[in-house]
C-alpha cells in the first residue's frame, strides 16, 4: 500500500532515527558502546536506553512509552556520558560514535532522586485516594529511589479544577508530571490532537484547546491516553458506584455482558501474565457480585455480522445489479464508537459509507430492554444494564442521545475491565482462583467468530466467514477457518478473495473479487481515509476500522500498562480461545436463528431490524464553537 | 464574530499561508501577522490556521500560549511592558511603576476601558545597564524616571 504522509506531529515529538545503514555489517553499520563495565556492540543509532535494556541494565524511565516517539521531558533516565559536561537523557541519546557510559555513579544517582524530589513537590495529591494507587508508575519510581521525604516540600493546594466533562475521560491535571505521553498518544499514535502542553517554563500544563472542557473538543473518548498516563491525572469515567446501588436495590434487575477483550486481559489486574482468558472464572464473579445475568457480547457479534454482513451484500448487489449510484462503497465496520465519533468529526462526509448496523454493545442493549424482558416477564423499566468493555468510547456510546430504541436508555452503564476489576476486589475475591460457570440463557454462548471481534481484522474475519459462505455455500476456504490475511499488527491490511461457484441467489457476485482493508489506531484510519478522498479505494468493497491500536484488546479500557508485546499476547489468547469453541461462524450460532425466528422473523436489515438494530449518525465536523 | 468578517480573516490566511505552500513553517509569520493586525488571534483564526497549514488547533494554541506576544484574548491597542528583572527592580522599576498606574489610573495586567493601553511586566529585555527599560510596543525606552516615563505615554494614541 502507497504510503501516505499524513503525520501532522511536530519533528519534535517523532522518534529521532539516525539513517542506519541497511546492512549492520558494513562498517558503519554498527557502534561499540562501553556501559559499566560492560562492552557491547549495537546497531547504529540505537538510543543509550535501548543498549542498556538490551544488556538488562535497569534505568529508570518516565516519559519515554514503547508505543510513542523520543520524550525526553522527564530526565528521570539520566547517565553519565563520558566527555560530556553534563548528565544525558538515555532516551534520548542515539549512539552514533564509540561511547562510555556510566549508569549509576553517584551524580546519576542524586540527580535523579533531585528530578523525582522536585516532580513530587509539584505533586498534588494522596495516593492512598488517587486510582493509580499500587499502579502507579511515579509511585514506584519514588520507591525504587529510595524518597523517604519530601526535600523540596509538598504541594497540597490544588491549581486546577478536575475536568469531567466527558462521559469517558477525566482529566486531573494537579496530578499530571508533564511528562507528554498523553500529547504525543493524542497526536502522533492517534492523530486526533487534543491534549498538547500549552504555556511556559514553571507554568506549563497539558491542557485542551482554549481550555475547553474536553467534552467540547474533538477527543473521540478512545482513551488511549489513559492506557499512557503513567499517574492518575487521566483515568475513566467510573459508573461502578451507581452499579453497586442498583445492585443493592431489590427492585433492580441488573444485567450485564461481557465483551471479548476485557476477559482476555482481566487476568493482568490480578497479577497474571497477560495471555490468559478468565471467561468463566469472570461469570462466577460477576454472579457473585449479586448481578443477576450474565450474557455475552458475543452473541451480539453474531447479530451484528448478519446485519452488517446483509447489508454489504445489499449495497453490494444495488450497486452491482441495480446499477444504483447513490450507493456508497466501501462500506466501514460501524462496531467502533471512537472510529464513528472521530468519522462524525473529521470525515463527515464520508458518514453514509459507514454501515448503519450498531455497534454489539447497543445492539444488546436493545434487545435486554426489549426481547429479553418480554421472555422474562421483567417491566424494562426496571432493568439495569451494564456491559463490560475494554473500551472508553464506550461509555460515551451509551450515552447517545438516539440510543433508546428500546424505549428507555439501551445501555445504562459502559464499565471497563479496569473498573469491573476493581468492583471484584471491592467484592472481596481473587478472580484467578475462582470456579467455572456459564453464561446465562435466553442468549448462551456466542460464537468464535464474536470472540474475534476483540483483535483488529476480527470483525472482517468473522464476516468474511458468514459472507463467503452465504454466497457460495462453501466455507472459506482457508486452514482452520483461519484467515490469516486480516490476522496481526500490520497498520493496514489490504487482501481480497475471489468468489467462484457462488449459489443462484447471488449469481451476479461470480468471479468478483472482494477486496478489503483492515486498518487499526486513528492514525491508520486516517490513512484509509486520505485514500479514498483521493479516490484510490474505488474498488474495495469493506473496510474495518477500530480507533484502538490492536483493536478492542488494546482499548482505552483494559488494563495499564499496555505494549505491543502485551497487546500480541492477548489477541493470542483470543484466538486460542476461539478455537476451542464449538460454533465458530456467526450464521451457524442456534441461538441467533432462534433469535430471528422468534423476534424479527423478516431476517436482518428487515424494517423491525432497522428499528432496533441500526442507528444514525451526527455530522460533527471539527471546528470548536 | 461576523460571518463577514470570518470570510475575510479567512481569505487572508489563506493568502498568507499560501506565500509558504501552506507548509507549517508560515506558522509563526503567519501568527505575528495576525497578532499585528487585530491584536489578538481570536479561537476561529486560530482554527483557520490549524485547517490551512494542517496541523491540530491545540498546536496552534500551544505556541500562542508559549510566547507573550501572541494572545488569544483581546488586548489594547497599545502594549507597555516594563521589565521586572532584577537589574531593573533595583534601578528603580517600583517608582515607574508607581507613577505609570497613578497616571493612567490603571494597574499592571489590565487593560484600559477604551482599549488604548495595556500594561504589562516582562522578563529581561536585555537592556540592564540602561535600566529601568520598558517597550512600548515595539520600541524600547531606557534610562526611564517616573517624568519621562509618564511623558511618553502621553504621546501614544
Ligand atoms: S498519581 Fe501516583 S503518586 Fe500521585 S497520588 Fe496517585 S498513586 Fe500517588
Ligand atoms: S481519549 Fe483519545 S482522543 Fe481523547 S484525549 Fe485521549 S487520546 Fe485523545
Ligand atoms: S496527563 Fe498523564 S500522560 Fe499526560 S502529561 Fe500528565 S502525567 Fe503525562
Ligand atoms: S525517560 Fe528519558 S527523559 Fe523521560
Amino acid at each position: 500500500m502507497k504510503h501516505l504522509k499524513t503525520s501532522r506531529a511536530p519533528i519534535s515529538q517523532k522518534a529521532y532515527v539516525p539513517s542506519a545503514p541497511e546492512n549492520v555489517d558494513t562498517i558503519g553499520g554498527t557502534v561499540t558502546v562501553q556501559i559499566n563495565s560492560k562492552t557491547m556492540t549495537v546497531p547504529f543509532g540505537t538510543t543509550i536506553l535501548e543498549a542498556c535494556r538490551m544488556s538488562d541494565i535497569y534505568i529508570p524511565t518516565l516519559c519515554a512509552h514503547e508505543d510513542l516517539g523520543i520524550g525526553g521531558h522527564c530526565r528521570l533516565c539520566l547517565v553519565d556520558v563520558e566527555g560530556m559536561r553534563t548528565l544525558q537523557a538515555s532516551c534520548a541519546f542515539p549512539i552514533t560514535a564509540p561511547l562510555k557510559v556510566k549508569t549509576s555513579t553517584i551524580a546519576v544517582r542524586k540527580a535523579r532522586k533531585h528530578i523525582m524530589e522536585l516532580l513530587l513537590s509539584e505533586h498534588v495529591g494522596e495516593c492512598y485516594a488517587c486510582v493509580k494507587n499500587g499502579n502507579c508508575e511515579l509511585q514506584d519510581l519514588a520507591k525504587e529511589m529510595g524518597v523517604d521525604s519530601y526535600m523540596f516540600g509538598h504541594d497540597n493546594v490544588s491549581k486546577y479544577p478536575v475536568d469531567r466533562s466527558s462521559y469517558s475521560v477525566i482529566r486531573d491535571m494537579d496530578k499530571c508530571v508533564n511528562c507528554r505521553r498523553c500529547v504525543r498518544t493524542c497526536i502522533d499514535l492517534q492523530e486526533v490532537g487534543c491534549l498538547e502542553a500549552i504555556g511556559r517554563g514553571a507554568e506549563t500544563h497539558i491542557d485542551t484547546f482554549m481550555a475547553k472542557p474536553l467534552a467540547e473538543v474533538v477527543c473521540i473518548n478512545c482513551g488511549q491516553c489513559i492506557n499512557r498516563c503513567p499517574t492518575g491525572a487521566l483515568y475513566a469515567n467510573d459508573p461502578s458506584d451507581e452499579i453497586w446501588r442498583a445492585i443493592e436495590d431489590p427492585t433492580k434487575h441488573v444485567v450485564i455482558q461481557t465483551a471479548p477483550s476485557p476477559r482476555a486481559a482481566i487476568g493482568e489486574e490480578f497479577g497474571l501474565e497477560p495471555g490468559i482468558s478468565l471467561t468463566k472464572e469472570l461469570n462466577t464473579a460477576i454472579k457473585r457480585i449479586g448481578f443477576d445475568k450474565v450474557f455475552d457480547t458475543n452473541f451480539t457479534a453474531d447479530l451484528t455480522i448478519m446485519e452488517e454482513g446483509t447489508e454489504l451484500l445489499t449495497r453490494i448487489k444495488k450497486a452491482v445489479v441495480d446499477g444504483d449510484e447513490s450507493v456508497k462503497l466501501p462500506q466501514f465496520t460501524s462496531c467502533s464508537p471512537g472510529w464513528v465519533k472521530y468519522i462524525e468529526h473529521f470525515y463527515p462526509e464520508y458518514l453514509d459509507h459507514l454501515s448503519s448496523a450498531k455497534s454489539p454493545q447497543q445492539m444488546f442493549g436493545t434487545i435486554i430492554k426489549t426481547f429479553y424482558a418480554e421472555q422474562a416477564g421483567i417491566d424494562p423499566k426496571d432493568i439495569v444494564s451494564v456491559a463490560l468493555m475494554p473500551c472508553s468510547a464506550k461509555k460515551f456510546e451509551c450515552n447517545r442521545p438516539e440510543m433508546d430504541a428500546s424505549g428507555y436508555k439501551d445501555v445504562d452503564y459502559g464499565l471497563t475491565a479496569r473498573e469491573m476489576a476493581m468492583m471484584i476486589k471491592e467484592a472481596g475475591m481473587k478472580l484467578p482462583s475462582l470456579p467455572k460457570s456459564d453464561f446465562d440463557n435466553p442468549f448462551g454462548l456466542g460464537s468464535g467468530a464474536g470472540l474475534i471481534f476483540g483483535a483488529t481484522g476480527g470483525v472482517m474475519e468473522a464476516a468474511l466467514r458468514t459472507v463467503y459462505e452465504l454466497v457460495t455455500g462453501r466455507e472459506v476456504p482457508f486452514e482452520k477457518l483461519r484467515i490469516e490475511a486480516v490476522r496481526g499488527f500490520e497498520g493496514v491490511k489490504q487482501s481480497s478473495v475471489v468468489l467462484e461457484n457462488v449459489v443462484p441467489d447471488w449469481s451476479f457476485l461470480e468471479g468478483v473479487e472482494l477486496k478489503f482493508i483492515v486498518a487499526h489506531g486513528t492514525a491508520n484510519a486516517k490513512k484509509v481515509m486520505e485514500l479514498l478522498k483521493a479516490g484510490e479505494l474505488y474498488d474495495v468493497h469493506f473496510i474495518e476500522i477500530m480507533a484502538c491500536p490492536g483493536g478492542c484488546l488494546g482499548g482505552g479500557g483494559q488494563p495499564v500498562p499496555t505494549n505491543e508485546k502485551i497487546r500480541k499476547a492477548r489477541a493470542k489468547a483470543i484466538y486460542a480461545e476461539e478455537e476451542t469453541l464449538p460454533v465458530r461462524k456467526s450464521h451457524e450460532n442456534s441461538h441467533v436463528a432462534e433469535f430471528y425466528a422468534k423476534f424479527i422473523p423478516e431476517g436482518p436489515c428487515s424494517h423491525k431490524s432497522h428499528e432496533l438494530l441500526h442507528t444514525h449518525y451526527t455530522k460533527r465536523g471539527k471546528f470548536i464553537l | 464574530m461576523l460571518v463577514l468578517e470570518k470570510n475575510n480573516l479567512t481569505e487572508e490566511i489563506e493568502l498568507f499561508a499560501s506565500q509558504y505552500d501552506f507548509h507549517r513553517t508560515a506558522l509563526m509569520p503567519l501568527l505575528e501577522y495576525i497578532q499585528e493586525k487585530y491584536h489578538h488571534i481570536p479561537d476561529f483564526a486560530q482554527q483557520e490556521v490549524a485547517r490551512v497549514l494542517d496541523i491540530h488547533p491545540v498546536e496552534v494554541y500551544g505556541v500562542i500560549s508559549f510566547y507573550s506576544f501572541l494572545n488569544d484574548q483581546p488586548k489594547g491597542r497599545n502594549i507597555v511592558r516594563l521589565c521586572r528583572t532584577i537589574i531593573c527592580d533595583m534601578a528603580g522599576k517600583c517608582q515607574i511603576e508607581q507613577a505609570i498606574e497613578r497616571e493612567l489610573g490603571l494597574k499592571f495586567g489590565e487593560t484600559s476601558k477604551d482599549q488604548k493601553i495595556t500594561l504589562e511586566f516582562t522578563n529581561c529585555l536585555g537592556m540592564c545597564d540602561q535600566g529601568p527599560a520598558m517597550i512600548v510596543n515595539d520600541r524600547v525606552y531606557t534610562k526611564l524616571d517616573p517624568e519621562k516615563a509618564c511623558a511618553i505615554l502621553k504621546e501614544i494614541k
